[in-house]
């Protein structure tokens, strides 16, 4: 996690790629529409759930299937590992508060960014909330220094 | 008989259709996998919002992400970027499918040619409910791409309990915020 990934000159090409197939497909599944994921919600229309499942399957096949063939990344040398947290009360405490502001405006982080994309100029209300939410709980737990100041929270 | 319930069902369940969703959720994790297979990075959309921040504040919180800043801007830049190309392609009908089911929530605008899509979620809503996910995400260690996305593709148990709760609580919220009448 180191700044020297950025020196391979493919690194920012192949996360920006990384990202425009993400996006896209965030486009193509309208999970870019704050619409679509409070019918979801509400359970007027479950498709939603095969873009997370889907898209969990083909993590999960690449996460645990690669190792069978290499033990590193290319670009990085970084060791193929998988995304674990700790599981503490934060993990419940901020997903309850991510899923009251999920449920009250149909939007999340990824989706917010495709939005735009897709010509959304209004989703900029809710990426500046989310700034300002940022913002307010690392101002929060900056200043709160020696409790859990500095649970480490990268990805 | 119990294939015309069955179909029935799903008609009533996903009116729909599930086909592009289901490519889109293929496409969201070969996203994810690109990045990881080339970079051993498994990468999640929120942090983005605390790294971004780092640049304009010296907030201790904010500075731990110095190193991984950068590519978080890019990444960034590409999921917009991808989705502007779905809008050029499939929104604005230069390349048509039969797996898009014409969506009819929001409002299709054309500007200069290019099919745009425009929210009907109020702006309070959005604001409101985008600053509860700025904190959220941040306190809880990921959202629906790092935990939803990367974190069940990694059988993390962490990850598990923060989906389990942001969608139990969300689901909770949404059908709170129908029932008082608040639409759209």
């Amino acid at each position: 996690m180191s700044a020297d990934h950025e020196q391979h000159p493919l690194f920012l090409p192949l996360v920006f790629a990384g990202g425009l197939i993400f996006g896209f497909g965030l486009g193509f599944s309208h999970m870019a529409q704050p619409e679509v994921v409070l019918n979801f919600l509400t359970f007027e229309d479950l498709g939603l759930l095969f873009v997370m499942f889907g898209a969990a399957v083909v993590t999960g096949l690449t996460f645990f299937g690669v190792k069978l063939f290499r033990s590193d990344a290319p670009l990085t040398g970084t060791v193929y590992g998988r995304r674990l947290k700790t599981l503490d009360t934060n993990v419940v405490l901020g997903g309850g508060i991510f899923g009251v502001g999920w449920g009250l405006s149909g939007i999340c982080p990824g989706a917010a960014y495709a939005s735009l994309g897709v010509g959304n100029i209004f989703i900029l209300y809710g990426i500046a909330g989310m700034f300002v939410g940022a913002y307010i709980q690392g101002y929060w737990r900056s200043t709160s220094a020696g409790t859990d100041a500095s649970t480490p929270t990268a990805e | 008989m119990s294939a015309t319930l069955t179909i029935g069902l799903l008609a009533e369940l996903f009116p729909n259709g599930i086909s592009h969703y289901a490519l889109g959720g293929l496409l969201v994790g070969l996203g994810v996998a690109v990045i990881y297979l080339g970079t051993g990075i498994a990468a999640g959309a929120s942090t983005f919002l605390e790294s971004t921040l780092s640049y304009g504040s010296s907030l201790s919180q904010f500075q731990q992400y110095r190193a991984s800043r950068d590519w978080r801007v890019v990444f960034t830049l590409g999921i917009v970027a991808g989705a502007a190309v779905y809008a050029l392609t499939f929104q604005s009908g230069l390349v048509s499918s039969g797996l898009q089911s014409g969506a009819t929530t929001g409002e299709l605008r054309d500007v200069g040619g290019i099919t745009i899509w425009l929210t009907d979620v109020q702006p309070w809503r959005l604001f409101l409910g985008g600053i509860l996910i700025g904190i959220g995400t941040r306190v809880g260690k990921g959202c629906t791409s790092g935990h939803g996305v990367c974190g069940v593709g990694s059988a993390s148990s962490a990850s598990f309990v923060g989906v389990a709760t942001f969608l139990l609580i969300a689901i909770g919220t949404a059908q709170l915020v129908q029932a008082v009448g608040v639409s759209p």
